[in-house]
């Protein structure tokens, strides 16, 4: 414990030290030399891709996981994805993807024109959007993939003036964009999407020389440029705006790796570590690995994390420090050694009133301490110094300490995941518990969800939904089936499809439908059932589910896979997805909704079809046939109505396609109506007569059209002759009202005196004759007519209620009566 | 900008803010400057969501109308398709990427689905050989849009004749969808209520849906305590009513539409006497209506008969506020008064439009031909010969007045009298068919299928009954201080208010009767809360109900809700969701069917 400090060193006003984490236990001829490694950071898996002889070996800190015969071609990078996956970039652009375990899961390609040019160099990164690869080819191009889950190819512009590849590039995710930074002698380019810049970092000396290596820290931020005369340039990454700082290094060999060392918010102008460096330290070759709060270092023998000492460590560690930390790590030294120094200290931290502090300081340090008897004083000094406060919030306490204890396990060299707290926290429980799957400690991963009490449908379901898909790999049906339904029973959210999709994966189709059924989620279960023609069965699942997107999308399906008649009989089996269909059909393809009616014997919509298909029709004769169908269906249906109005209106277009003839009257297509008021405009007066009684137009709509009609033409002879012609149906005020719509008051006076005596009021009004009315009103003894007038004396214009008042109303419906 | 949504009891600007995140996640994928090409029935709700300016942002610089043909040139790195799923939009698409490949190769294609992403229409890409082109295809699920403080559309013109018409539930699933975002972000409802088969099926896919993520409940404290759902053929009666309020009023002669109304420009234009009078606008004055506005908040409500109160009162306010400025005498009044200036300038500028506005509607409503329109209305809804054929809707056929107002009386008279004699239906159809054209005959077909127009079978007729328990006709309405939501139309109850206000107080269970009248099941279904998240309730708090409208909800209805909401003693507090903001116009239009003619 004294020597905490040992191992510290000392660099601009921070400290660095160095932890050992695991000794390697890999048998290496030549050590790291002649092969090809990857690790993957927050303390992922190491893969080692070896020349001669080929074989790939993959492996966990210390424990080898796999090691197999590499087949394929010479691989130009190695790299691993976030779920944790092997990536082998191969010369020829193919891009090979195995397991932890070293089985072969997929390919893709990087596009066609590599397999000529072949891949010169290519990176592995990460993005938010997932793992991405950058490939630059012999013909000087590069290529960018920001997701290899989600495969699509990016050809960067042409950089100006690059041959082969360019001295050093890294890929940079910033503003939402991917971006590659690529140096080719002197100069140096931001190639995106669309274009080449090329940039300049400020403050970077001309005689600084060509940049030969570049790194770009964990968070994308910072950057740092190494130059052939030894300079070294550190600055932010965005638009290579702010410069940190510039060091002569005073070495003009190019540094193999540059790896930047930085904790998040650290106050220091972050240190980047080179190879050559590192190289005297160890004197064997090594591999460096950035981490977000550190660099992970991979030699032959050991691996180690040398980072950067945080803050609250120094605080309470460093000698002679008089933090609150400090004071009460010291103070509960003092107690257990039941010295009574320990109420000193304690009194001394209490003075200055800082023991919350003190503890806060204790607890966090512990976090990150990688040594458990170090975080077990720290955290029982924190304890010891809680009991002293009255109002202390227990949970970070309490947190950490579980989080600790989960730590502490994964970090156990039989597992091997050198995670920080840091890294912890950034790359949250719900990762880790997915990474602990990937390497089946299945067992560990599920105690870790109960002891951190995760609900079920985060934690313990997905591990058991990844155990039940590997389950079956190694066993017989029978005894998968039990196997997976005991242990994972109905636990919510477990994903049985997915479960059901690995066994036929394995070409187990009949498990795969017995999963298939303790699926939840219909939108789950269709796909499949489809993919292994289990057509009936995914649409009733899809009818169930509601999705009709989903119902379609098996209707379609069904109607590719079976013959016209099983189709039918199939869809009317299911209502849901016939109605559907037709109204697919209506929009998409109009012939089979006839065939879909005729089967169903539905003629009242076959009717109707035949209807609205004779109004796409230009042809007369065709539409007259058409209609002619219509009624023969109309009258199957029953719809006796239906059938005579087609009839009428087959009627109506003869009519009016003679008279088109005969007259040019240009009749086709209007309606009854508008028919004879064309004809009653025309003069026609005969056949708008005809019209009206082989239609039976009732009197009343007649008289009104005659009566407009008539007034329209200004033949106020004829009009009043019609007037006459019999008792009038609609009245006559309505004829004051026309005549006084074209402004023939003379005409109108007329008729004033033919209207009943409950409208004689309102036929003096309207033609404006207030005393007329005033008389009238008064002979009829009624108060509202009166008030009516009354209000047309005072004023012109005349505002009601909008409520209707009762009275009245009925009144006026007994005006129309008479 | 969007502030009025945070209001009211629940804030609905939760909703619109993760739904502007959606936004922005997605158009950050496609990096590079953008040209969006929209499916035009989009751009309404998109307005609800997101102005141009957030848009703008992220680098679209140009908006385009899908059509067919050849995309406009733009000099844009990407081109991304906002449409909803329907197959013969993917053809135009196709046609679009087609076109262009031949000039241009640069420009990257995306397509966003909203609300949700079909298989089916990439399939259909997918034979046009073009699903290829597209970088990215995703969905943009956006089923509830926050349209006002306590009001949420979905925005879904065609819900009522798919459900009921061409039983297509594609809406209902999306409703259901809709409800279960709603429900994560707002908490799990623990009560369930509904009437109609719609309401059925949508709680039974809720449920459904619940089951399938069990497990991840969120733990979030409900702030609903009961989901009511209603069909709305239950109430078929009360969007084919005109409605008297001052924003259904708008909505009637004008049609609001996504929160927009568009008004003739003359009332508008003389306002600005000072300058030039001489150039009038010819552009129809759009506003946008909504209780952002104090005033409109205020009136909206009303009946419009107490709307020319509301207005003289608030104008003596604000004169009266204008002058103050006379009292101040020191320099801190003068600049308090100062402060308040550009407040009470909107107030003053609010004022003069929604004066103008009540002078147009009320040149309408003192019409006598609104007036004889609305008697009859009023006729039918008490029951007064609902029999026989109407002379006034006989006139109005001869007269040929619009076809939409003929079918809403007709309409009207057969749900009051619970079908029509057949002698009686028959001579109507046969006087709309031979005035407006053989070719209504679909339309009617429709509307007799959906069981607006019916013959009448069996002799009895419910309507009566159903209108005296419920009370759906007050005689004596008020239309100032209103005591009852009949005050909405001047008279009539709307069923499916009351139907809501009888749930809260004192039940269903009072109905049942009326309730076997009224077609589909109703039902109540529980949903478990997670431990510790029952709700304890103070002394005095209000209970929030959400009701849901499937097909369709009108404005009038709304105002009825939210006099509910105010009602001092009712103890409940409603938000109103529905799949589209109707009216009997809107409504009967939806129904329609045209074919088009090919003869010349």
């Amino acid at each position: 414990m004294a020597f905490i400090t040992a191992n510290w060193n000392p660099l601009g006003e921070a400290f660095y030290r160095k932890t050992e984490l695991y000794e390697m236990c890999w048998t290496l001829r030549d050590g790291l030399r002649d092969s090809l490694v990857a690790a993957a950071p927050y303390g992922g898996p190491i893969g080692r891709n070896i020349i001669t002889p080929p074989v790939a070996v993959l492996s966990v800190s210390v424990t080898c996981l796999s090691v197999f015969q590499w087949k394929s071609g010479p691989v130009v990078q190695l790299g691993w994805t976030v779920s944790d996956e092997l990536l082998c970039v191969q010369e020829d652009g193919s891009v090979l993807i195995y397991d932890l375990f070293g089985s072969f899961k997929r390919h893709f390609s990087m596009g066609q024109e590599v397999v000529q040019s072949q891949v010169l160099e290519a990176k592995v990164f990460h993005s938010p959007y997932g793992t991405g690869i950058a490939i630059v080819t012999g013909s000087s191009r590069f290529t960018l993939a920001t997701n290899i889950d989600d495969l699509k190819l990016r050809r960067l512009p042409e950089v100006p003036g690059l041959q082969g590849k360019p001295s050093c590039w890294v890929v940079l995710t910033q503003d939402r964009q991917t971006k590659v930074l690529l140096s080719n002698g002197p100069e140096l380019y931001i190639l995106d999407n669309t274009s080449c810049t090329a940039v300049c970092p400020p403050g970077l000396s001309p005689q600084a020389g060509s940049i030969v290596h570049m790194s770009v820290s964990f968070s994308y931020k910072y950057l740092a440029l190494f130059t052939d005369t030894g300079h070294l340039w550190t600055g932010a990454s965005l638009y290579l705006q702010d410069k940190l700082s510039e060091v002569d290094t005073k070495k003009t060999t190019t540094p193999k790796q540059m790896v930047w060392c930085r904790r998040p918010k650290s106050q220091q102008p972050s240190v980047v570590l080179m190879w050559d460096r590192l190289l005297m330290v160890t004197g064997d070759p090594c591999v460096l690995v950035g981490e977000l709060d550190g660099v992970r270092i991979i030699s032959s023998v050991y691996q180690e994390l040398l980072q950067e000492v945080p803050l609250v460590c120094q605080d309470i560690f460093k000698i002679a420090s008089m933090a609150p930390g400090a004071l009460l790590l010291e103070a509960h030294r003092e107690y257990e050694k039941s010295s009574q120094k320990a109420d000193e200290y304690l009194r001394e931290i209490k003075e200055q009133s800082m023991l919350g502090e003190a503890v806060r300081q204790c607890v966090e340090a512990a976090s990150h301490e990688y040594d458990t008897s170090t975080q077990k004083s720290l955290l029982r000094a924190a304890s010891f110094g809680k009991c002293f406060l009255t109002d202390f919030n227990p949970d970070v306490f309490v947190s950490t300490c579980r989080e600790l204890r989960v730590l502490n396990a994964v970090r156990e060299s039989s597992v091997g995941m050198p995670l920080t707290h840091t890294q912890f926290k950034q790359m949250t429980l719900q990762v880790l518990i997915d990474r602990l799957v990937y390497r089946q400690f299945y067992q560990l991963a599920i105690e870790i969800c109960h002891y951190l009490k995760i609900p079920d449908y985060q934690g313990v379901s997905r591990v058991l939904k990844h155990w039940a898909s590997c389950k079956q790999k190694d066993l017989s049906d029978e005894s998968i089936a039990r196997a997976v339904c005991v242990k994972v029973g109905d636990s919510p959210g477990v994903s049985y499809s997915h479960i059901a999709a690995k066994a036929y994966e394995c070409g187990r189709t009949e498990l795969a439908i017995k999963l298939l059924d303790f699926e939840a989620r219909a939108g789950e279960q269709v796909p499949l059932l489809l993919k292994m023609k289990r057509s009936q069965l995914a649409l009733s699942k899809a009818v169930e589910s509601g999705d009709t997107d989903l119902v379609y999308t098996v209707v379609t399906y069904l109607k590719n896979e079976m013959n016209r008649g099983d189709f039918f009989m199939t869809l009317r089996n299911q209502p849901v997805a016939l109605s559907l269909y037709r109204q697919f059909c209506k929009l998409q393809e109009q012939d089979t909704l006839k065939d879909l009616y005729n089967q169903d014997d539905d003629h009242h919509e076959l009717a109707n079809y035949y209807v609205t298909a004779s109004y796409r029709e230009k042809r007369l004769d065709t539409r007259l046939s058409l209609l002619q169908s219509a009624v023969d269906e109309y009258n199957k249906a029953k719809n006796e109505f239906a059938a005579k109005a087609t009839e009428d209106e087959m009627r109506l277009l003869r009519f009016q396609r003679k008279l088109d003839d005969e007259k040019g009257a240009g009749l086709l297509g209007l309606s009854l109506q508008a028919t004879m008021e064309a004809l009653l405009a025309l003069g026609l007066h005969k056949q708008a007569e005809q019209l009206y009684r082989d239609f039976r137009v009732p009197d009343k709509r007649y008289w009104w059209l005659k009566l407009k009609s008539l007034a329209e033409k200004e033949e106020w002879e004829e009009l009043e002759k019609f007037s006459r012609s019999k008792k009038s149906p609609i009245g006559y005020l309505a004829f004051i009202e026309v005549c006084m719509k074209c402004n023939n008051k003379y005409e109108a006076k007329k008729y004033v005196s033919k209207v009943t005596p409950e409208q004689k009021v309102k036929a003096h009004l309207a033609i404006s004759d207030l005393e007329g009315a005033a008389d009238a009103a008064i002979e009829r003894r009624n108060d509202s007519e009166m008030g009516a007038v009354l209000s047309r004396c005072t004023t012109q214009d005349g505002s009601g209620p909008v409520k209707p008042k009762r009275p009245h109303s009925v009144a006026q419906k007994e005006c129309n009566k008479k | 900008m969007a502030a009025h949504l945070s209001y009211g009891r629940v804030n609905l600007n939760i909703l619109r803010e993760a739904a502007r995140k959606e936004l922005r996640e997605f158009l950050d994928k496609c990096a590079g400057s953008k040209a969006i090409v929209w499916d035009e029935y989009l751009t309404g709700p998109f307005g609800l969501i997101a102005q141009y300016s957030l848009l703008k942002e992220h680098e679209v610089e140009k908006m385009f109308t899908l059509k067919s043909g050849r995309l406009p040139s733009a000099e844009v790195k990407n081109i991304i398709f906002f449409v909803r799923p329907r197959l013969e939009l993917m053809d135009i698409i196709a046609e679009n990427v087609f076109r262009e490949d031949k000039l241009h190769s640069s420009r990257d294609f995306h397509i966003l689905f909203v609300p949700r992403r079909s298989l089916l229409c990439e399939q259909r890409l997918k034979e046009q050989g073009v699903l290829g082109s597209f970088i990215n295809i995703d969905e943009y699920i956006l089923d509830l849009i926050p349209y006002d403080g306590d009001l949420l559309s979905m925005e879904y013109e065609s819900a009522f004749r798919e459900c009921y018409l061409e039983n297509d539930q594609t809406s209902l699933y999306h409703t259901a969808k809709g409800l279960m975002t709603l429900q994560a972000l707002y908490g799990t409802i623990p009560q369930i209520y509904g009437k109609g088969e719609c309401a059925r099926h949508v709680a039974n896919m809720m449920l459904r849906m619940k089951r399938e993520f069990a497990g991840s409940q969120n733990q979030i404290l409900p702030v609903f305590d009961t989901l009511l759902l209603l069909d709305r053929n239950v109430d078929l009666l009360t969007p084919l009513a005109t409605q008297l309020t001052y924003e259904g009023l708008i909505d009637e002669i004008y049609g609001i539409s996504n929160g927009y109304v568009k008004l003739p420009p003359e009332k508008f234009a003389q306002k600005k006497q000072g300058e030039a009078s001489k150039d009038l606008p010819t552009e129809p004055k759009k506003l946008q209506l909504n209780s952002a506005e104090e005033l409109y908040a205020e009136i909206r409500d009303k009946n419009f008969n107490a709307v020319g109160a509301a207005l003289s009162k608030k104008a003596k306010i604000i004169s009266a506020a204008f002058e103050e400025r006379h009292n101040a005498k020191t320099v801190g009044e003068i600049k308090q008064f100062v402060s308040q200036l550009p407040h009470m300038q909107a107030a003053r500028s609010s004022l003069a439009n929604h004066t103008s506005i009540a002078e147009l509607i009320k040149d309408i409503t003192t019409s006598e031909a609104f007036f004889d329109n609305l008697t009859v209305e009023q006729e039918f809804m008490t029951g007064v010969d609902t029999d026989k054929v109407n002379i006034y809707i006989e006139d109005s056929i001869a007269q040929k007045d619009p076809l939409i107002k003929i079918l809403r009386l007709v309409c009207m008279q057969s749900v009051c009298n619970n079908g029509l004699k057949q002698k009686v239906l028959d001579y109507y159809k046969r006087e709309i068919l031979q005035t407006y054209g053989y070719e209504h005959i679909l339309t009617l077909n429709n509307l007799e299928k959906v069981g607006l127009l019916k013959p009448q079978t069996s002799s009895r007729n419910n309507y009566p009954t159903i209108r005296k328990t419920l009370k759906l006709w007050m005689e004596d309405a008020n239309e100032q201080n209103p005591n009852d939501i009949s005050y909405v139309y001047s008279g009539y109850a709307p069923l499916s208010i009351r139907l809501t206000q009888v749930l809260a107080r004192p039940g269903w269970r009072s109905i049942e009767e009326v309730l076997k009248m009224l077609p589909g099941p109703h039902f109540e279904e529980r949903q478990q809360l997670p431990a510790g998240l029952h709700k304890k309730r103070q002394q005095g708090e209000n209970r929030t109900t959400l009701v849901f409208f499937l097909g369709g909800v009108t404005y009038a209805e709304i105002a009825a809700l939210r006099f509910l909401s105010q009602m001092e003693d009712s103890g409940m507090e409603y938000i109103i969701a529905t799949t589209k903001l109707i009216n009997g116009t809107t409504w009967i239009k939806s129904l329609m069917d045209r074919p088009e003619s090919q003869t010349p």
